[in-house]
Parts: C-alpha cells; sequence; structure tokens
C-alpha cells in the first residue's frame, strides 16, 4: 500500500496484532503518555508573532505560552510546502463535497495554508486524474460504468493516500439498495464500495463526514506529510483507527452494534449511536441500542462514532490540546 | 494517570440549601449548570430526567433551573445522555450545551470532538462536560433485582439509593433503610463496565464524585480551562462552599485507591479477553 502503511510501520512497529496464545501480561495501570503533546500547527509563511493567541476570554494565565507555533526554520523547506488533495467524484451525491465546503472560512484557511485542490470535477477544470497526496473519494464504484472503474484505478495508482470520503464510499451505504432503472442510464444498477476494488487506507464514514471531520483528517493528512517528527506522530495516531476501519471490511449496517459491541460485551449504554444515526434508525431498548433494519441505510456512522469501536487514549486523553491545536491552524479560537 | 489531567481537586458543596436537600452528595452538578446557565454559559444540558417509572431515568435537555433540580439524584442505571446530545442543537436549538455523563460517556463526548463524523455542528457547542465518578452501572431489571428482591424494597417506596462504604443503600420516604454488601450486587454490573479504564471521568470539564470527602460534601477535579475558568467564577460567586482536599478524611487517598483498584481489575479483564476462547479472543476497544 501506500505511504502511510509504511509511516505506520515505522511509528507503531510494535503494534502487531496480538497473540490470542500468548499469556496475559502483567497487570498495569495503563499510562497513554506514547504520543507528543501536540504542538500547534505552523501555519506556512505567518511569523508565530504575527499570529492571534488563543482567547482573551480565558484568564491570561491559562494561556501557556510554549504552546506558541515553532518557529519555522526558513531551510525546513517541507513544512511550508503544500500538499495536494484531490476529490474523486463516484457515485455520490456530492454530499460529502458540500461538507467539506461546509467548513466556510476554514476551507479557505485549508486551501490557502495547506492543500491545493488539484482534483476535484465540481469545483476545478482539471479532467484528468493527476498525481496528488490525497485523494477524497467521494460516492461507490459502479462497476457497469467502465470510467468509474478506470478512474478508481487511476485514483489509486496516482495517490499517495486514498480516503474513503463518506459512507457510499466506504460502505456503499445508499446505493447498495440500487437495483437500476434510473433515467438515463437505467443499466448502472452494480455499485461497490471502493474497498471492493482497490486497497483504501482511511475511512472517514457518515452519511455525509461532518465538516468537522473532513477538516481535522484534512489537517492530521498535512502534518503527517509535511510536519515535524512530533506531528508526524500525532497525526498517525490521530489516523490509526480510521485506517483500522479501513481494513476492518466494507460491509456496515446498524448490525456491526449488536455483532462486534454489544454481542462482545462492550456496549455501556451511553446514547452516541443514537445522536448519530441519520435516519433515526435506532433507539435505546433496556440501556443499549435497538436498530429499525427497515430504516437503517448502512452508513456505517453508528459503530465508527461509537467509543467501543475504537478508543485510542493516547489521543484522546490529549482532546483539549489537540482541538486547539486544530483550532489553531484553522485560525480559530481569536474569535 | 489514574485521576487523569486536573488542575486541582477540592472538597466542596453547593451553597444553596435547597439544591441539596435532594441532591446525590454536594449537590455540585445541579449548582454549576444551574450557575452556567444563569451567567449563559450554557443554553442547557442534557441531564438524566425522572423518566416514566421510578429509577428509570430518560436523557432530558434541561433549559431552566426547575428541570435540573428535577433531575438531581443518581440512579443506578444507564441513562444514554449522549443519545440527545445532537437533538440539544437541533430540536432544541442550543449553541450551548451542557452535558453530564458517567466516564465512558464524557468519553463518548470527547470521541465527538476530536472524530465527529456523524456529529456535524456538535463538538463545538459542547460548552461544559460534568463528569461523575463511576465504579459500575446496572442494566433497569438488574437494579430492579438489587433493590426489590435484595433489600426487599418496592422501586417506588424507595426515596434514594446510595453507593458507599462497600454497601449499596436503599432509603425509604418512611425512614427505612436497606444495605446490602457491593459483592451481592457486582454480578449485576452491565458487561460494558468490564472494560472500563476511567473512575473519576477524566475526559470531563469537572468530575465530582462523593469518594473521598465527608457525607454531604463532594470531591471534585477542574480539569480544563474551560472549566477552570467557570469553577473560579462560580466559587467568586460564592456559589459553593469549600475545605481543601488534603484536610478532609478520607481524601485523596481513598480516589487514589478506588480508581486503581478498577482499572487494575478490567485491564486484567481486558487481558483476559484476548485470549478468551480457544485460539480466538475477544474485542478489545483500546487497540
Ligand atoms: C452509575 C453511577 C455510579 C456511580 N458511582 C460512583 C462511585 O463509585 N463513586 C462516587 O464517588 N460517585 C459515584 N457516582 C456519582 C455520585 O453518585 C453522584 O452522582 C455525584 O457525586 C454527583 O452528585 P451531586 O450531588 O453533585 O449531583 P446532583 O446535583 O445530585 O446531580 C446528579 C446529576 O447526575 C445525573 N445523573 C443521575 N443518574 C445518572 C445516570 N445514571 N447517568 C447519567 N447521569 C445521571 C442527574 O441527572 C443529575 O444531573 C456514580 C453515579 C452513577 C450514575
Ligand atoms: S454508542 Fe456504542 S457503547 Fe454507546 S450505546 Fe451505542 S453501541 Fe453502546
Ligand atoms: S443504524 Fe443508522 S447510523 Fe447505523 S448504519 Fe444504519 S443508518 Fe447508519
Ligand atoms: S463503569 Fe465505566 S462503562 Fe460502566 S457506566 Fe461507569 S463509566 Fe460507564
Amino acid at each position: 500500500m501506500g505511504l502511510l502503511s509504511d509511516l505506520m510501520e515505522k511509528i507503531f512497529p510494535k503494534n502487531k496484532p496480538v497473540d490470542p496464545k500468548a499469556a496475559p501480561g502483567p497487570v498495569t495501570v495503563p499510562e497513554p503518555a506514547a504520543v507528543p503533546k501536540p504542538a500547534a500547527v505552523p501555519e506556512p509563511g505567518t511569523v508565530p508573532e504575527s499570529r492571534p493567541e488563543a482567547k482573551p476570554a480565558v484568564k491570561p494565565g491559562d494561556v501557556k505560552v510554549e504552546k506558541k507555533p515553532e518557529i519555522i526554520e526558513t531551510e525546513e523547506k517541507p513544512v511550508a510546502e503544500k500538499i495536494t488533495i484531490g476529490h474523486v467524484h463516484m457515485s455520490g451525491c456530492t454530499g460529502c463535497l458540500v461538507s467539506l465546503a461546509d467548513n466556510y472560512e476554514g476551507l479557505f484557511t485549508l486551501l490557502d495554508n495547506y492543500a491545493d485542490l488539484n482534483y476535484c470535477l465540481t469545483l476545478a477544470d482539471v479532467r484528468d486524474i493527476p498525481k496528488m497526496d490525497v485523494a477524497l473519494v467521494e460516492g461507490s464504484v459502479c462497476i457497469n460504468d467502465p470510467h468509474s472503474v478506470a478512474d478508481i484505478k487511476k485514483t489509486r495508482e496516482n495517490a499517495t493516500i486514498v480516503v474513503a470520503l463518506g459512507s457510499c464510499a466506504a460502505y456503499g451505504n445508499i446505493t447498495r439498495f440500487s437495483r437500476g432503472g434510473q433515467w438515463n442510464q437505467p443499466q448502472h444498477e452494480s455499485y461497490l464500495p471502493i474497498g471492493d476494488l482497490i486497497d483504501v487506507d482511511v475511512y472517514l464514514p457518515a452519511c455525509p463526514p461532518s465538516p468537522e471531520s473532513i477538516k481535522n483528517v484534512a489537517v492530521m493528512a498535512y502534518l503527517l506529510l509535511r510536519g515535524t517528527d512530533e506531528q508526524k506522530e500525532l497525526a498517525a495516531a490521530y489516523l490509526k483507527p480510521l485506517m483500522d476501519l479501513a481494513k476492518r471490511g466494507t460491509e456496515a449496517c446498524g448490525c456491526d452494534l449488536m455483532f462486534d459491541v454489544i454481542n462482545q460485551g462492550l456496549c455501556m449504554g451511553c446514547g452516541t449511536c443514537v445522536a448519530t444515526c441519520p435516519v433515526r434508525a435506532i433507539t435505546m431498548v433496556y440501556g443499549k441500542p435497538n436498530i429499525d433494519s427497515d430504516l437503517c441505510i448502512k452508513c456505517g456512522a453508528c459503530y465508527a462514532q461509537c467509543p467501543r469501536s475504537f478508543f485510542n487514549f493516547d489521543v484522546m486523553n490529549q482532546f483539549e490540546a489537540i482541538g486547539e491545536a486544530i483550532d489553531a491552524a484553522m485560525g480559530k479560537g481569536d474569535e | 494517570m489514574v485521576l487523569g489531567n486536573y488542575k486541582n481537586c477540592v472538597c466542596a458543596r453547593a451553597a444553596d440549601p435547597a439544591i441539596l436537600s435532594a441532591s446525590q452528595d454536594g449537590g455540585i452538578v445541579t449548582q454549576l449548570f444551574a450557575f452556567a446557565l444563569e451567567e449563559g454559559i450554557i443554553d442547557g444540558a442534557v441531564v438524566a430526567g425522572q423518566g416514566d417509572e421510578p429509577y428509570k431515568p430518560e436523557p432530558v435537555v434541561a433549559t431552566t433551573v426547575a428541570e435540573l433540580m428535577e433531575a438531581r439524584g443518581t440512579r443506578y442505571t444507564i441513562c444514554p445522555n449522549v443519545s440527545m446530545i445532537k437533538e440539544a442543537t437541533r430540536s432544541y436549538g442550543l449553541d450551548k450545551v451542557g452535558i453530564v455523563g458517567t466516564p465512558c460517556q464524557i468519553q463518548a463526548v470527547r470521541k465527538a470532538q476530536l472524530y465527529p463524523m456523524g456529529m456535524r455542528s456538535v463538538g463545538s457547542k459542547v460548552a461544559l462536560a460534568i463528569g461523575i465518578f463511576c465504579m459500575e452501572n446496572f442494566s433497569y431489571q438488574g437494579l430492579e433485582a438489587m433493590v426489590e428482591d435484595l433489600c426487599n424494597v418496592k422501586m417506588e417506596s424507595a426515596s434514594k439509593m446510595d453507593i458507599g462504604k462497600g454497601k449499596f443503600s436503599v432509603y425509604t420516604a418512611r425512614g427505612a433503610v436497606s444495605q446490602i454488601p457491593l459483592k451481592l450486587t457486582n454480578k449485576f454490573e452491565q458487561p460494558g463496565c468490564k472494560v472500563c479504564l476511567d473512575y473519576v471521568a477524566n475526559l470531563a470539564d469537572v468530575s465530582t464524585g462523593s469518594v473521598g470527602s465527608p457525607d454531604g460534601w463532594s470531591t471534585v477535579f477542574v480539569r480544563t480551562k474551560a472549566g477552570e475558568t467557570l469553577w473560579g467564577k462560580a466559587i467568586e460567586a460564592g456559589y459553593f462552599e469549600t475545605q481543601s482536599i488534603e484536610d478532609v478524611k478520607p481524601g485523596l487517598g481513598l480516589v487514589t485507591k478506588l480508581a486503581t483498584d478498577k482499572i487494575t481489575k478490567n485491564q486484567k479483564n481486558l487481558d483476559e479477553r484476548a485470549s478468551f476462547g480457544v485460539g480466538k479472543g475477544l474485542r478489545n476497544p483500546y487497540i
């Protein structure tokens, strides 16, 4: 696979699958301190002094001076270099792209400082899929359409990191229900998640994934490719569960909450899945989710959002600092 | 790390006796939400409402102090507060949401902020997440068995339930107290709690529980900048009485011990899950 997997190997060499036969090691209180504290994300081309500091509404004593962005050495060329991102449109409703755009000013900050959108049929006049660092693929692949099949293969060839942006790309989602017959290509009836045709590096499910989640992944992808070693490590830790989701498979359903959470003895009844479901297919019964299968569109968001699908303490324990770092990168935190 | 990051830890109780009259411990949760509501720091909060059956809570979005007062007191059964967090920003139209929850629920809130895939416009609106300490929780049927079968009290007669000093206690309005040792209640613990590695809501803005402080008082951890700012304002405005945690008995030592015990036990459970079957294990959500 791509660079990301190689990087992961380097960064998490110990993270081999657990040998189930191995005797349980000594009991230790988890001390998740593996990941360095996120330094503020450097804004390429800006001198730190010119950057607005954290909220004045907060007591001045709260503003940690060491959170200041590190001064970027001009020789450290790669840090200032933008990454290239492409949006590849397969069979999806453009809702994921709209969600990206719904970052509003954030989108401009992203495009000004971190990424060039070098391919996006909806917004940019580039016909052929170019080389790019990150491909955000929206939609599933219609295998009855040779162009789509060729495009997804080209995407894999040309992109370092392939992100399944949204549930159609990741899991098929509503396109799973296609029976063809739509004007003016009634023969288009078979749709597959992109992971059934190519290797996918990162999953970002939900219908559509929230603007904030796309922003976070974009910033982390930038840090992974252009950041300092510490930032790379943080970005890799952040992206790891989304990479694991990509390895987990291309089928999703509200049933995953039964199979992989409740049946596994992991559900504690927080209700996150209920809030997540875009079609309100989930209700809590006896403190556990109950899925109305007739309503479920197979987006996989409930499982991905569930704190018992993945919960990486190394990242989560730093939620405050990471949130601030992303806000700083996006020029927020000063309003 | 067993107690999480925190800026300070105090023993406190609400200054308002009306809150203390039916709060579980020092009324920290209700008092802090009420203060945040009055100050405009939150527009409302997701709390455990009374529900249709006794001690079977339902999450509600409280937008008035009266509604917060209604929701006081611990119900030792699942109340899926996070299920209302998006709804609070949608149907209720709140821009600044408060939420109270067990440590696992606060974890869910933080994941919803860091990985907000299905949580559009929710994360930035969570203005105050108050965590309550939690050793374990019970299904409603489990709680019924504990109260009705083991304690011999009808659910509708119970006026308060409490866990402390190794016992589960049920109080009735007529003054009866029924107690059973926790080793009898253990088996009713919901399975999901057996892998829980957080006792004192490490990821909350402010977290609180009874352990460590004298009866009627609460132990309070102030953890984040948002929590610190709010707590500072509330203290300044005289909303809480406080004592130094070093001066009270049993103090932080007991909190640390219980947190370590819980995490050690559940880490062991997680390790055992890895080789649960024959050459097959159960899933570990933390790797
Ligand atoms: C299942 C459970 C286990 C607990 N275990 C411990 C423990 O081991 N050690 C310890 O020190 N403290 C524990 N607590 C916390 C303790 O019982 C009190 O809730 C806490 O001290 C707050 O008291 P207070 O007087 O500040 O809050 P109050 O002002 O009385 O408000 C309590 C708040 O908690 C909410 N609430 C009540 N029940 C639930 C629920 N089931 N889920 C989510 N929110 C709820 C209410 O709506 C209310 O807003 C536990 C709480 C629960 C729910
Ligand atoms: S989000 Fe996960 S842990 Fe929470 S109620 Fe749903 S299935 Fe259970
Ligand atoms: S239950 Fe809802 S959130 Fe889960 S997969 Fe189905 S539609 Fe998606
Ligand atoms: S023990 Fe953990 S999982 Fe169980 S209710 Fe308490 S915080 Fe949640």
